[in-house]
């Protein structure tokens, strides 16, 4: 299995303070990634500098390299547009768009101009919502405003409005920290169901989920990855003392 | 107790707030209603004596108020997107404490210099310089409504739209806009309502007119003006028509309001 997005020798900036220490980290393909780490450790921040969300922050700078498929996405004359299309975000808060849950899903596909017909687009955003497993909970209100359904299933929408547009990374983060856990096992669920065809990163501030959706488990403290193993070994045999306290709930 | 005393004294006030705005309206409506007829809606004013109606002036504020739409709606909201959304910057900031300025500016400076640039250019008052007027009274606020209704569009949703690969300004088109968009109508009904209510600067620019005009180069008639004209009149059937006039105003604004409120009652 080859790498999907490798990341080297990776700073950030927010002004003059440093929030990312060089980070170097290869992602693989079609496996779920976790990054665990106290608040403020940096790790959302990560996050969104694999698909260029911090460039809407005026004060924010990265230095280093982000390559993804073997290009380089802060070489200058990225296709910004075309790179988020690749690498699709869900966040932590359900942020559907004050339309029906058909135009929620269709947004996407049609922006970037992906149907060749209406009957097509309906399937897309069918297939979107059966991806998502939300289409028999809403398949018979499709034309019903998103803000009616409930968090979990708007985080759901949420989760088929990214896969709509046929990513080939999808960015989590923290997806299920406002849900109940009901909502959450859904959640979970669907991430390793769709790690078969997508490459997942996953910010997450539990740990038990952290364990039981990722194949791979990064830890971030002040802003520098302190491990990247095997999630199984890195809550059974941590390498580093740091991790082992924080899995333990020596801090955090 | 003092939480008591606070919460009834300041429901004591929103509740004079609301009985001041009834008493007008209800002696208003005492005061004009028995001069209301059809004959009075439809009818150009006529000499003392002889009846007459507003029914001129009633098409002439619409036709001002309409092109001041026309004008102010697009650029007012097209400028407060601006603002909210790339207006972080110097130009932004000026653009800004401008338009606060021209809010701030009596209606009847305005007038002036419509007068001065429009007016005297063209030879005559007419509609058009009217609705010019109406519009750079309209322009201000609703350019400050939008901005800072859009400003309340939380920024995830920005976040979640950029995310699926839509460019900025699509961004603001289709996903901000929308969902300030009820705050906007209300905001572009309030300035609605207030240039409806404007006199200043409809007396120098469309000045008046005894007939009905549907050209907007004519000198025109306005409700407002009208009202004027008849209440500083020397006569009691004139102050009579002002009353039903006025009435008649106060009714549209209302109308508008009820208008906008049902038409943008939340649907998402």
């Amino acid at each position: 299995m080859g790498n999907k997005i490798s990341i080297s020798h990776l700073n950030f900036f927010y002004g003059k303070s440093q929030a990312l220490h060089d980070i170097t980290l290869e992602i693989p393909e079609r496996q779920v990634i976790a990054f665990i780490g106290p608040s403020g450790c940096g790790k959302s921040t990560f996050l969104r500098t694999l698909n260029r969300m911090n460039d809407t922050i005026p004060i924010a700078r990265v230095e280093g390299d982000v390559t993804i498929d073997g290009n380089n996405i802060y070489a200058p004359g990225t296709d910004v547009v075309a790179l988020r299309r690749k690498v699709g975000m869900v966040f932590q808060k359900s942020n559907p768009f004050p339309k029906s849950i058909f135009e929620n899903v269709a947004y996407g596909i049609k922006i970037n101009g992906i149907h060749s017909s209406k009957t097509d687009l309906q399937e897309r955003v069918e297939k979107a919502l059966r991806n998502a497993a939300l289409w028999e909970e809403v398949k018979d209100r499709l034309n019903t405003s998103a803000f009616g359904l409930s968090g979990g299933q708007q985080q759901r929408l949420c989760i088929a409005r990214a896969l709509a547009v046929e990513p080939e990374v999808i960015l989590m983060d923290e997806p299920a920290s406002a849900l109940d856990p009901i909502a959450t096992q859904k959640i979970e669920e669907l991430v390793v169901e769709l790690s078969r065809d997508y490459t997942i990163v996953i910010v997450t501030h539990n740990m038990q989920q952290a364990a039981r959706v990722s194949d791979r488990t990064a830890f971030f403290m002040l802003g520098k990855l302190i491990e990247f193993n095997p999630t199984e070994k890195m809550f059974q045999n941590p390498d580093e003392k740091l991790t082992e306290d924080y899995i333990t709930g020596r801090f955090g | 107790m003092k939480n008591a005393v606070m919460t009834s004294l300041t429901a004591a006030c929103a509740l004079f707030a609301t009985v001041i705005l009834l008493v007008i309206i209800s002696y208003i409506a005492v005061r004009g209603v028995s001069s209301l007829s059809i004959e009075f809606l439809v009818e150009t004013p006529k000499p003392v004596g002889e009846g007459g109606g507003i029914g001129n002036a009633i098409l002439g504020s619409a036709l001002m108020t309409l092109l001041a739409a026309v004008i102010g709606l697009p650029v007012g909201i097209a400028a407060g997107v601006y603002l909210a959304e790339y207006g972080r910057n110097w130009f932004g900031n000026t653009v800004r404490f401008v338009a606060d300025t021209l809010i701030g500016i009596p209606s009847i400076i305005i007038g002036i210099f419509v007068y001065t640039v429009v007016v005297l250019p063209m030879g005559r008052q007419s509609g058009l310089a009217g609705g010019i007027a109406l519009a750079i009274i309209m322009l201000p606020i609703i350019a400050r409504t939008t901005e800072e209704m859009i400003r309340l569009v939380p920024n995830s949703m920005r976040e979640g739209a950029l995310a699926l690969g839509a460019p900025q300004w699509r961004v603001s088109w289709n996903i901000v806009l929308p969902a300030a968009a009820s705050g906007i109508a209300t905001g572009a009904m309030l300035a609605i309502a207030r240039v409806t209510g404007e006199t200043a600067p409809l007396l120098f620019t469309a000045l008046n007119s005894r007939f009905y005009n549907y050209y907007y180069d004519q000198p025109m008639s306005s409700l407002t003006v009208q009202i004027f004209n008849y209440a500083t009149g020397p006569f009691e059937v004139e102050h009579a028509m002002a009353w039903a006039a006025t009435l008649l105003l106060v009714g549209l604004i209302l109308l508008i309001n009820i208008i906008v409120r049902y038409l943008t009652r939340k649907k998402h």
